[in-house]
């Protein structure tokens, strides 16, 4: 089983999101490169369960998949509301906490 | 084997990098779809199928729809082409580089362990869930509540306060 392949497939993915978090502008775009820095994570919770046999680390990684499908929601939440109040769904045009 | 996780690890790293790179949202979150699928396959040639079936459920069946939509109801929102969609890429590029090629230092000084020899069974993990893992699973269906009422508080439209 290719470990360190998997472990640099994980690190691509986790740095790809990274960059995807620091350039966009759009909000939504920010969501969807947060979904694979938690997928790299998941990724690498799922490898070294099989390298151990262990249980807990895939149990993790199904708390990880509960936790962005709640991050999911309340982003794409507070983006419909910004949409609606402020018009806008760039990240540095908000600068309001309520308006 | 190698050839199916090196076609899935290309997958993965294309899609992954169209998601960062397309103007277009709508292509993005197509290209995440590609990501998830990918990585349910690698979760799958991993033996953990239960939880490729989730990624599939839970990610491409509920997270994406989720984006699709808030996509297409912000559509009007988009902002005109001749506005940069984003800022500051060779600074980003070379950052996140950086912080690449220190994981990559960390990871590839671990050894290679050859894997468990025993599998990690569904049974096994529901039993954990409902034993050891008890309180973080608990935890997480506090958290489902939560942010189901606050996405719903969000969402909704306000109230106009009463006439008199």
């Amino acid at each position: 089983m290719p470990v360190h392949a998997l472990l640099l497939l994980s690190n691509a993915l986790f740095c790809l999101g990274v960059f995807g978090m620091l350039t966009r502008r759009n909000a939504i775009g920010l969501l969807l490169a947060l979904e694979l820095i938690l997928n790299a994570a998941a990724l690498n919770f799922v490898l070294y369960s099989r390298v151990f046999g262990a249980v807990h680390a895939q149990a993790f990684a199904l708390f990880i998949i509960a936790l962005a499908a709640c991050e999911a929601v309340v982003g794409l939440a507070i983006i419909l509301s910004l949409s609606r109040s402020a018009k806008t769904i760039l990240a540095d045009d908000v600068n309001l906490l309520k308006g | 084997m190698s050839v199916i996780f090196g076609f899935f690890a290309l997958l993965i790293l294309v899609s992954a990098c169209w998601v960062v790179t397309l103007r277009n949202l709508f292509r993005a979150a197509l290209s995440l779809g590609l990501v998830l699928l990918g990585v349910a396959a690698v979760f799958i040639l991993l033996e953990a199928e239960f939880l490729a079936f989730v990624q599939i459920l839970v990610y491409v069946g509920a997270i994406l729809t989720l984006v699709v939509f808030a996509i297409m109801l912000t559509a009007k929102l988009q902002p005109a082409p001749s506005i940069p969609a984003f800022r500051h890429q060779l600074p980003a590029a070379a950052a996140s580089l950086g912080f690449f090629a220190l994981l990559t230092s960390v990871t590839s000084s671990l050894p290679a362990l050859a894997p468990a020899q025993e599998l990690v069974t569904l049974a096994s993990l529901g039993q954990q869930l409902v034993t050891t893992l008890v309180l973080p699973f608990e935890v997480i269906s506090l958290i489902f509540v939560a942010a189901m009422v606050g996405a719903i508080v969000l969402a909704a439209p306000r109230a106009t306060p009463p006439k008199r």
